[in-house]
């Protein structure tokens, strides 16, 4: 197993709703998906986003499409309207997602599109 | 392909979009020579509130302020080949965008274009919202003393539909469900009952999957030597092919950059989505957890396997108040110890705001050390221990209940150019005010609709 930031093997898009983010995770090797349920919690996402006063995450699991969906409550500081972040939508948060690490098998390592 | 295929187009994903964008699109459309539609999101959730100012300040405005360059250049070829256009470029007044639609039609010699206005998604005098459920508020509305600007419910493919079959070339709505927009000409076409969840399952997820333009055709997915797309300055934007049976295959105008693949498609798919087996949508409850994609051609994927719930009793009115006013202002610093200078300017712009007793709520960014990822007490850029950046751009936000307040806390940046660190230059600010947004849910049968369909030349006459 190696270390690798989840960038390496997977991409993601982040949407808003009010003060609430949504944040996709999608390996690009389907075999990747069952190590990312396993290590990408969300516990571990809610703590991502802990400094930003996020409350809840709820992951959803889409295992035909090989996909995980985010859901993080009061993540976006008050939203859109009532943030002081450049970023108020908070598009910009996939990447912050993405540096997270995760250990996978070095053999599915190779797999960067 | 069967002739039982009907092609969904999409010109625009938001007010701001590439200007350009619908000519191949359009161009795409006549060349496969099959029923098609041609549909324009523009409307964000502030975004109407945002056109109710304007239009307060002049009747005549208050939609759409790209219409006319984005209709111009393709009006003509869909009114000839027959290819309705739907949108919500009307935004907080349908019939001053109507107008501007007549307007153009006539100078290209289209005055029998026939031309519906969608009226009821306008609830600002209709519906008392105090006696409404909420459904989501931004925390800090006082809402005893908010001054509403705008309320309007998203309203579903119904009177779309309606406006189809009454012959319109252009339908002109406000406020609707973005899916409505590619659920009605599908709906018109094929007859499809109001009530077939299944079908109507189909069209949410090819509005759902269209409704952002290029945003499923390689907008905010490409990334350089990871995910790289043809031609980024000139992303085609989607097509959808729809056959009666309900089958859905995406793809794009021809002869532009951009891709469809499935990694583009599930970007799209999950986006802004919160429960994937219940996406809410005026016109069906939408099921994406047994969805299946394949690619079945080059930029070409079908999506299989949605099921639809039926439509809720309620719809979702989004009501839009004055908010606060915002001040921001920026300087930058560069070069040797840079770092320590921009924490020192944020320190001192924080004991500024303090020492002149500001009533304003306030946060500093350094932009290239840390900004977009970080918290409002700068919690990642305190903490920064990386490399020491050459060039860092302060931001100063602060909130306040009066436009001068945030004005004087802003302009303690332009201050900077004098009082600053050394070599501190390049100073912005800026005041705007702020829109509060709460969403309620109504029922449904107390949001009439209703649209009048008239000539470019009656309207203009």
């Amino acid at each position: 197993m190696i270390e690798v930031p989840l960038y390496d093997i997977a991409h993601s898009r982040a949407g808003d709703k009010g003060n609430r983010a949504n944040i996709s995770l999608i390996p690009y090797n389907p075999a990747l998906y069952p190590y990312l349920a396993e290590q990408v919690t969300e516990a571990r996402v809610l703590a991502l986003f802990a400094h930003r006063g996020a409350t809840t995450c709820k992951r959803y699991d889409l295992p035909l499409l090989h996909a995980f969906n985010f859901v993080v409550d009061d993540v976006l500081e008050g939203g859109v309207n009532a943030s002081l972040n450049l970023d108020g939508h908070g598009k910009t948060q996939s990447f912050r997602l993405l540096a997270l690490t995760v250990q996978i098998p070095e053999a599915l390592a190779s797999t960067k599109t | 392909m069967s002739s039982d295929t009907f092609l969904v187009g999409n010109g625009a994903g938001f007010s701001g979009d590439r200007v350009d964008a619908p000519i191949p699109v359009v161009r795409t459309l006549i060349k496969r020579g099959l029923p098609a539609a041609l549909f324009f999101e523009v409307l964000g959730e502030r975004t109407v509130a945002l056109a109710q100012l304007e239009r307060r300040a002049n009747p005549e405005l208050g939609y759409e302020p790209m219409l006319e360059r984005l209709l111009a250049p393709v009006l003509a070829d869909c009114f000839k080949h027959r290819i309705p256009i739907l949108g919500n470029f009307g935004a907080a007044n349908p019939p001053a965008a109507a107008r501007c639609i007549a307007r153009l039609a006539l100078r290209l010699g289209l005055p029998n274009l026939r031309i519906a206005v969608v009226a009821g998604d306008d609830v600002m005098d209709s519906i008392a919202l105090d006696q409404l459920p909420v459904h989501e508020a931004d925390d800090s509305i006082d809402i005893s003393r908010a001054r509403l600007i705008a309320a309007n419910a998203y309203i579903g493919a119904e009177p779309l539909v309606a406006a189809l079959k009454a012959g319109a070339d252009v339908v002109v709505a406000g406020r609707t469900s973005d899916p409505a927009l590619a659920i009605a000409p599908l709906v018109h076409h094929f007859g499809w009952s109001l009530e077939d969840w299944e079908k109507l399952a189909i069209g949410a997820t090819c509005g759902h999957l269209l409704e952002c333009g290029s945003q499923v055709t390689g907008g905010v997915f490409w990334d350089p030597g990871r995910k790289d797309i043809p031609n980024p300055e000139n992303i085609g934007f989607p097509i959808a092919e729809v056959t009666r049976d309900g089958g859905l295959v995406i793809t794009k105008a021809e002869d532009t950059g951009g891709l469809v693949d499935l990694r583009t498609i599930k970007e799209q798919l999950l986006y802004e989505l919160h429960d994937p087996s219940y996406y809410i949508t005026p016109d069906v409850v939408l099921d994406i957890t047994a969805c299946t994609l394949e690619q079945v051609g080059v930029d070409r994927v079908a999506v299989r396997g949605l099921k639809g719930r039926p439509a809720p009793e309620t719809l979702k009115v989004t009501a839009s108040f004055e908010g606060s006013w915002l001040g921001e202002g920026e300087v930058s610093v560069a070069g040797p110890n840079a770092l320590a200078r921009a924490k020192a300017t944020a320190d001192v712009l924080h004991a500024r705001l303090k020492l002149r007793g500001l009533p304003v709520r306030a946060r500093v960014d350094l932009i290239g050390v840390a900004s977009v990822h970080d918290s409002d007490d700068g919690a990642l850029w305190r903490a920064y221990q990386g490399p020491e950046p050459s060039d860092i751009r302060i931001r100063l936000a602060a909130e306040g209940a009066t436009r001068d307040d945030v004005d004087q806390a802003a302009r303690e940046v332009l201050a900077l150019l004098c009082c600053g660190t050394a070599g501190t230059g390049g100073a912005r600010w800026r005041v705007t005010p702020r829109i509060l947004t709460r969403s309620y849910l109504v029922l449904r049968e107390r949001v009439p609709t209703s649209i009048t369909t008239r000539t470019a030349a009656e309207i203009i006459q």
